[in-house]
């Protein structure tokens, strides 16, 4: 055989550029995991796993309404270009949005952006170089870890507990990153009912939070998707109220209107905003007049608190069913977190589990979730699960729950008879 | 002229599969484009009896993956409906998409297989895994490779190097499926062989050489364009391409399949072949082999669909 092979046939690549793309492309791969939240998504599966909003909640045929309105009268101005910044009316509206946390903004600091990722992904083209030190919460919002991954973040997670980030662990942090004769160029912290963990920081440590980074020279960004989906309070203080030189505050309509809009906005110190305006602009040259202006419509016309009222309802009937149901199924080696907001519950598995290497056996089951792995710029956190309540209703939330627990149980046999899974960390 | 008035390409299901089969569905119903026939997609779903008693189709091209696609379980409902469908009738499913199966119908029609057990998940319980794993390890040797006795592409299998590696790889496989096929790994050239038989017997297509860039043919190297390479015909000689043929017919034979197949081959130092599993739904993606084959086989992808569209409307539900 060898030796007397005669080549008879060029290889075939199916890709013709494979050479080409760039180094940060190398990743891109075909994914098991992504192969498996495509059965997730579909309605055999009790899906805890993506976190979207129950826009069904929505008075749908009342803003079809408004939204024919919005053509038949200013259609010229809504399917026509406009600016980078974003429709002044809507940069006047969100200043009353973000009023409710006690922002006190003006329009002039708002851009608007495609969703909160995609101010996101503008914050790290403008400070993210190959290898600069981003400070995220341990685990962090995987969109955010993405963009700072895009961008060749050396990514930094700082713990939490429950009372979200810890003020000690962030001196150390970025004291660490110091020692090391680097700067970590921002904090990332997502405060209110965070994605994944479903805690929130302690109004207690907000200030020194805040006053760390100062004196550290550390800019914060503040994302905030879910402040203002509190189950037993008023709207916390947003950090950006109490620093509006030091933080960067992203909202979104994601979660108080539609997803599907994907408008959001970021609040910023004016020189920081002038840059999210430029790259905005080379980015997409400008934001979608007619997601803009239906926000804007919607803000205008519609009672939106009262629609804000109506989600905090329907999520805290979510939160609570998940809750019962983990109490009253989940082995005893589990245990999870309980959010006061938000969309998210943080499930700790037993020890020598693995959530990634466990996702197959869930999708047979029909439930699914997202693993900790992605919560995590180096994969770890293998020990954990985020479930997400906002979706199903209560009955089917509860049998989400009964078949996981039914999984886990299979998983602790498995680990009892081979061991731990392996690559937990 | 042809039969085919009304097609519905099968594809989704619920197996870890889905988006594969859904990439093979999409690509076989725009094949059928190319050959002038209009198909829809349909998905194995509370809405596909009503969609099929509604407006009966000509014929169904199944390309769902996985369970339900490949286990027989579909075909048995579209024979309960009396719908004509491309590929094998439901009890040479179950055979073919258990691998121990086709290996010991593979074995009987003289094709040399792995060495291998198969062992479901209780048995490691109720014995003791490290057990159960020694004797493994004595009997079979280093090194292993462990697979899902049922199900595909890649997922829950890979290789065992050490005897410290099998617990895991055992664990991995059992994410998949609750009984384990483990079997000694051969090292070779690894080539993939279509079967299709279009009236005239079941004819062998060009073997597919199959080269990884890195590492092993796992499923990020299956589905993602570029990081496999490909050789059509393999690079093996005359007399070795011809085993392999003989080989996937061989399999295709007895375990009594029907229009189309692809058989998995490791060809050895010595040029044997050795039969690793049957796919009664190959994929049909832009990075799958049996398309690959076809195309350089002179049977168009595009003919080739619409022909056994053709061949499944005249022989009837």
């Amino acid at each position: 055989m060898p030796g007397e092979q005669q080549p008879k046939s060029q290889p075939q690549r199916i890709d013709r550029y494979v050479g080409q793309y760039a180094e940060r492309a190398v990743d891109m791969v075909a994914s098991e995991i992504r192969a498996l939240f495509s059965v997730a998504a579909r309605p055999e599966i009790v899906s805890l796993a993506g976190g979207s909003p129950n826009v069904s909640a929505l008075p749908l045929d009342v803003v079809g309404a408004m939204i024919g309105d919005l053509i038949a009268t200013q259609g010229s101005t809504a399917l026509q270009y406009c600016t980078a910044q974003g429709d002044a009316g809507l940069r006047e509206r969100i200043c009353d949005v973000m009023a409710l946390e006690e922002i006190g903004a003006h329009p002039d600091e708002v851009v608007v952006t495609v969703g909160s990722q995609q101010a996101l992904d503008l914050l790290a083209r403008i400070f993210i170089d190959p290898g600069d030190v981003i400070l995220v919460e341990a685990p962090s919002y995987v969109g955010a870890l993405g963009a700072f991954a895009a961008y060749q973040a050396d990514v930094v997670h700082v713990a939490m507990d429950d009372d979200g980030l810890i003020p000690e662990a962030l001196e150390e942090a970025i004291q660490r990153t110091a020692a090391a004769g680097r700067r970590a160029k921002f904090l990332y912290t997502v405060p209110n009912f965070q994605n994944p963990a479903g805690v929130t920081l302690a109004v207690g440590r907000r200030h020194r939070i805040l006053d760390i980074c100062r004196r550290a020279g550390l800019l914060v960004v503040e994302d905030n998707p879910y402040g203002l989906l509190g189950f037993d309070s008023e709207p916390i203080r947003a950090l950006r109220a109490d620093d509006a030189d030091g933080v960067v505050y992203l909202g979104t309509f994601s979660k108080t209107f539609a997803a599907g809009v994907r408008v959001g906005w970021a609040v910023a110190p004016p020189a920081i905003r002038d840059k999210l305006i430029l790259a905005a602009e080379s980015a997409v040259l400008c934001h979608a007049s007619f997601s803009q202006l239906t926000v804007r419509e919607y803000l205008n016309t519609q009672p939106w608190r009262e629609q804000i009222k109506h989600f905090r309802e329907l999520y805290q009937d979510r939160r609570d069913a998940t809750l019962r149901a983990l109490s009253a199924m989940m082995p005893a080696e589990c245990s999870w977190t309980r959010p006061a907001g938000g969309f998210y519950v943080w499930l700790r598995l037993p020890d020598g589990i693995h959530s990634k290497a466990m996702l197959p056996r869930a999708i047979s089951s029909r439930v699914a979730y997202v693993p900790g792995t992605g919560f995590y710029a180096d994969g770890s956190g293998g020990k954990y699960a985020r479930l997400c309540y906002s979706l199903p209703d209560p009955d089917r939330i509860t049998e989400g729950v009964r078949r996981l627990a039914s999984v886990i149980e299979t998983e602790i046999q498995l680990r009892d008879d081979f061991g731990p899974a392996p690559g937990i960390k | 002229m042809s039969n085919l008035d009304r097609v519905v390409v099968l594809a989704g299901g619920l197996s870890p599969e889905r988006e594969v089969s859904l990439h093979s569905g999409n690509r076989v119903r725009d094949a059928l484009a190319q050959g002038g026939v209009d198909a829809v997609i349909a998905d194995a779903d509370s809405a596909l009896l009503s969609h099929l008693r509604a407006a009966p189709p000509s014929a169904v091209f199944p390309a769902i993956h996985g369970t339900c696609g490949e286990d027989g379980a579909i075909r048995e409902v579209l024979g309960l409906l009396g719908v004509p469908y491309v590929g094998s009738v439901a009890s040479a499913c179950q055979m073919a998409f258990d691998k121990p199966t086709a290996k010991a119908l593979a074995t009987r029609a003289g094709v040399a297989t792995p060495p291998s057990v198969t062992l479901p998940r209780e048995t490691f319980h109720d014995l003791g895994a490290a057990a159960v794993i020694d004797l493994i390890v004595a009997r079979l040797g280093l090194p292993l490779y462990v697979k899902p006795s049922r199900g595909g592409s890649a997922l829950g299998a890979g290789p065992v190097r050490s005897a410290a590696e099998l617990p895991s790889a055992v664990l991995s496989c059992f994410a998949y499926g609750d009984t384990a096929l483990i079997e000694r790994f051969i090292p070779g050239t690894e080539v993939a062989v279509g079967v299709i038989d279009l009236g005239q017997g079941p004819q062998p297509l060009p073997a597919v050489e199959i080269v990884p860039g890195e590492g092993e043919y796992d499923y990020a190297a299956r589905y993602t364009a570029g990081k496999t390479e490909f050789y059509v015909p393999a690079r093996l000689d005359d007399g070795v391409l011809a085993r392999v043929a003989e080989v996937a017919v061989a399999a295709h034979s007895v375990l009594g399949l029907r229009d189309l197949s692809r058989t998995d081959i490791i060809v050895d130092e010595h040029g044997t072949p050795w039969f690793l599993e049957v796919n009664v739904a190959p994929g049909m993606t832009e990075t799958s082999t049996l398309p690959l084959a076809m195309d350089s086989s002179g049977h168009s992808f595009a003919g080739t669909c619409v022909s056994l569209l053709e061949q499944a409307a005249a022989r009837g539900g």
